[in-house]
Order: C-alpha cells, then sequence, then structure tokens
C-alpha cells in the first residue's frame, strides 16, 4: 500500500521500505542528520499509514474502558492517552492513543500493520449501540516533531497555534482546512501529530518541507528517537506472546477497573514481573540487534528487542527484556554479537534525557 | 555511479588498488551508499595473515550491518585507524581516504580471479 505521499518521497530521493505492508521511506537525505536534525530543530514524518478508528455511542467510553488499559472515562474533551489493546490472556494486540472528542466520540490511533484486526476485535467487543468507523483511508497523518516545532507550524502556516499542554490536542484552522492538532509524538522532543483529509496531503507536506527549520524525516530517524526513549515499537518489544507488566514499570494500565486481559497483568504486576524491558548502553558503536540474547554472570538473562547505533548517545544502544532480578541500572552483562561479546551497561528508560517533549524542563511525573 | 577503472573489485562490493605488491582494500561507492550513514568499523589487526575471502573486518550503519572479505591472501601490514573513529569518512570518500586495510599479496595472481571496472559494473543491479 502506499500513502497519498509516496510520489513525493519517490521525487525527494527517499530510499523506500515496505514496512507494515506499507511502502515508506526509511530516509531522505540520511538517518544520522535527520535524527539530529529533529532533537536540535523540527522533521516532519509521513505517519499515514497509522490507522484512526472512530468510537461513537453513548456507551463508547464504557466500550472502551473494558477494551483497552488505560483510563477511557475520565478523559476530558481534548486530552488524549496512551494504552494497550490486550487479548484475554494479556498478550498485547496493539498499542494505542485514545482521543477523546466529545462525551460520546473517541479516535483509536492505532499501527498500520494491526489496523484492520484491531478493527476486527474492537467491533466484536462493542455495545450494540457503540458505532466503530475506520476512518484511516480518508484521513492524512503528519508528525511534526522537534524543539522548534511551534514556530516553525506557526511560520509554514502563518497562524499561531494553540497553547497545548501534553497529550492535548484541538482543531485548528490551518490553510483553510479543519486540523486536529495533538501535543503528542514518539521522537521525546516537542511536537504535533496533525490529522486532516488525505486529499490536502500532498499539499501539507510541500508546504511543511518548504519551511525554513523543517526538514522530511523518514522511519529510519523515527526509530533511532524512539530507541533512545525507550518507546516500545510494535513487533519489537510489544506482541501477543508477552503482557505489558514489563514495559514502563506498569504504566499506562489502569487495574482499579476491568478490561480484557486484566486478571493475567494483574497477577504478573503484583508478584513482579519475571522480565523487564530495560535499556542497553553498549561499550562501543558496534549496535546489538533485535534477537541477541543477552548473558550476565550466571548465563543467559535476557533478549535484545531493538537495537542499533544512537545517534545522540554517540554509542550504540538497545532495548532488551532481561530476568527482573538482573534489570537493575549499572549491571553489566554481555550480548552475544555471533562471532564477538559487546559488552553493555543495563540502563534506565529513556536513554537520552534532554527531550524538549513535556517542555523546555525536564519533569519527572506521570 | 563511480567505478574508478583502474581498481579490481570483488562480488561483495570490496575494491582492491594494486601498488607493487601491495594491495589496498576499502568498499566501493555502490557499497557504502547501499549501507549509508556507516557508524561502526572494525578492522583487523596488523600481521594478521588472511586468506582470500576470510571475514577481515565489518562495517555498519544504522540499519545493517555487512562483513568485509580479503579480496586476495597475504599478511596485513597497514590498517586505516582514522575510518575506526570517523566511520563517515568512508561514505564520503570510499575510493580515497575511506580506505581500509593494506595487505602484503602471497599469492599475486589471485588478482586475476577479481572483476575489472567494466565487468563490476555490469554486475551491478539497475538503478532504480
Amino acid at each position: 500500500m502506499k500513502t497519498p505521499l509516496y510520489s513525493a518521497h519517490v521525487a525527494l530521493g527517499a530510499r523506500m521500505i515496505l514496512f507494515g505492508g506499507w511502502h515508506m521511506p526509511v530516509q531522505y537525505e540520511g538517518i544520522l542528520r535527520e535524527h539530529l536534525h529533529v532533537r536540535s530543530h523540527c522533521g516532519v514524518f509521513d505517519t499515514c499509514h497509522m490507522g484512526e478508528l472512530e468510537v461513537r455511542g453513548p456507551h463508547a467510553a464504557e466500550d472502551l474502558d473494558r477494551l483497552i488499559t488505560c483510563r477511557v472515562a475520565d478523559l476530558a474533551v481534548g486530552q488524549c492517552r496512551y494504552g494497550y489493546l490486550l487479548h484475554e490472556k494479556g498478550g498485547v494486540l496493539d498499542d494505542l492513543t485514545c482521543y477523546r472528542f466529545a462525551f460520546d466520540r473517541f479516535w483509536l490511533v492505532v499501527n498500520a500493520s494491526t489496523r484492520q484486526s484491531d478493527f476486527e476485535w474492537i467491533r466484536d467487543h462493542l455495545s450494540p449501540s457503540t458505532t466503530l468507523e475506520d476512518r484511516s483511508d480518508a484521513l492524512a497523518k503528519l508528525d511534526v516533531q522537534g524543539p522548534t516545532s511551534r514556530a516553525n507550524l506557526e511560520r509554514a502556516f502563518d497562524v499561531p497555534l494553540p497553547d497545548l499542554g501534553y497529550f492535548r490536542f484541538a482543531t485548528a484552522r490551518l490553510d483553510g482546512t479543519d486540523c486536529v492538532i495533538s501535543r503528542t509524538g514518539y521522537t521525546g522532543e516537542w511536537g504535533y501529530e496533525l490529522y486532516f483529509p488525505a486529499e490536502r496531503a500532498a499539499g501539507f507536506w510541500e508546504k511543511l518541507i518548504a519551511a525554513p527549520g523543517i526538514r522530511p524525516a523518514g522511519l529510519g530517524a523515527r526509530d533511532t528517537l524512539r530507541l533512545e526513549m525507550g518507546y516500545p515499537l510494535y513487533g519489537h518489544e510489544l506482541g501477543p506472546e508477552r503482557t505489558p507488566a514489563g514495559v514502563a514499570q506498569g504504566r499506562f494500565i489502569d487495574l482499579a477497573k476491568p478490561f480484557v486481559g486484566r486478571d493475567p497483568v494483574k497477577e504478573e504486576l503484583e508478584r513482579g514481573p519475571r522480565e523487564k524491558l530495560v535499556g542497553l548502553l553498549l561499550d562501543g558503536r558496534r549496535a546489538a540487534r533485535a534477537g541477541a540474547e543477552v548473558y550476565a554472570k550466571e548465563g543467559r538473562v535476557g533478549v535484545v528487542t531493538s537495537g542499533s547505533f544512537a545517534p545522540s548517545l554517540d554509542c550504540a544502544a538497545a532495548l532488551a527484556y532481561i530476568s527482573a532480578e538482573g534489570a537493575n541500572p549499572g549491571q553489566m552483562v554481555e550480548v552475544d554479537a555471533g562471532v564477538t561479546r559487546l559488552k553493555a551497561r543495563v540502563a534506565a528508560l529513556p536513554l537520552y534525557r534532554k527531550g524538549t517533549a513535556r517542555g523546555s524542563r525536564i519533569e519527572r511525573h506521570d | 555511479m563511480n567505478i574508478p577503472r583502474d581498481f579490481r573489485f570483488t562480488s561483495s562490493h570490496e575494491w582492491v588498488r594494486i601498488r607493487n605488491n601491495i594491495a589496498t582494500v576499502g568498499i566501493t561507492d555502490y557499497a557504502q551508499n547501499q549501507l549509508s550513514d556507516l557508524t561502526f568499523i572494525e578492522l583487523p589487526a596488523v600481521d594478521d595473515e588472511v586468506s582470500a575471502s576470510d571475514e577481515v573486518a565489518v562495517v555498519e550503519s544504522v540499519k545493517a550491518a555487512s562483513d568485509v572479505y580479503a579480496p586476495v591472501s597475504g599478511r596485513v601490514v597497514e590498517i586505516n585507524t582514522r575510518v575506526v573513529e570517523q566511520p563517515d569518512i568512508v561514505n564520503r570518500d570510499p575510493y580515497g581516504e575511506g580506505w581500509l586495510f593494506k595487505i602484503e599479496m602471497s599469492h599475486p595472481e589471485e588478482i586475476d580471479d577479481l572483476m575489472d571496472a567494466d565487468q563490476y559494473e555490469e554486475s551491478l543491479p539497475e538503478e532504480e
């Protein structure tokens, strides 16, 4: 499948790859430069491949609370929240963001590769009065990310943007089109996710990449940026064979309400997850790749789920599931890289701590 | 695609420049372009004895890792430590400053098994 921006990417000389069934740009001028530009200025990512599912009805909030791990009932209109969609055994069907547009109207923004299976799963778990609509084909999505995003966007569209707190959204008129603008993203930097009619995709893209300060960024940089932040990627850190209990100390899971998959997750969180997702800082620049086994003095302690050179850390970094007793920051481990073993240190997440996502100050709260 | 006419090439995208009995080895412009931004390079040690098609070095980018094979047999007599510190030199100048190592050849006739520039060019996939 192709996003409305496929030919724009090809025209820019992007290197295209297949990701979740979609032809997507992995890089334009190079992953390292794109990564560093997002950390220091502003990048725009084509995320049109992601899915937007609209859930409506008087019981929509209750239905969603029963389906996803984060609390939906107390979301304010104009607020969104990250959570997981689980099956009965607690394994992860998807990670998603739930947006509240009205008392009875929500969006779930889901991964591209799971969009269809999510749709079917959710449809089969709704009350009769709740409707589900897949709006993904009609909507374009662009992520504008980086510390200068606000000023760059305001200049590009010549309008002031609404003041938005982290994980808050509003409707804004950009270039004559009503857009949903959300202060969210997956890079760790201040930024926005923009949702608007798909037919405006090419026009918005051209306007953004022509704006001073904004450069196109591909999936390669998106991956290194989220890796440094320790954000899980579905298919790597998250999947149906594992509960989310080992991720982020059980954050984004509200055990005080019933939801599909709650009991196994609750049990695991109460006795302590067997394995935890941790960061690894490698001793050098050589990357530990997904699937590599992790060893400590006592033997095998875990497995790498993602890894590459981390441009903002100037060393290789990885995410790994490590048995809980060995998952302490500072613990030295070795990663089996085939011909050699790479020395690494377990590190708390995020690995990159200067991100501006929440504001210019680094704040410690959920 | 940039291919120096007087170099020899392997199907695994190493280039070789012969001066007297010394073979200087690097990866081709095509290879660096396919790998994209290099982030890590591991070289053999000076005095290592290598045989043609041994894995002797590693180059990695953000997305990929690739072995570098010895195009000819012999003894490693010099390595380019600058590219270990700054792997992007290989991206910028794969046939010049971005050379990887030099081998004093023990079997100079192995050169005849390598491709010349025309053969190498023909071996590359059509540009998309």
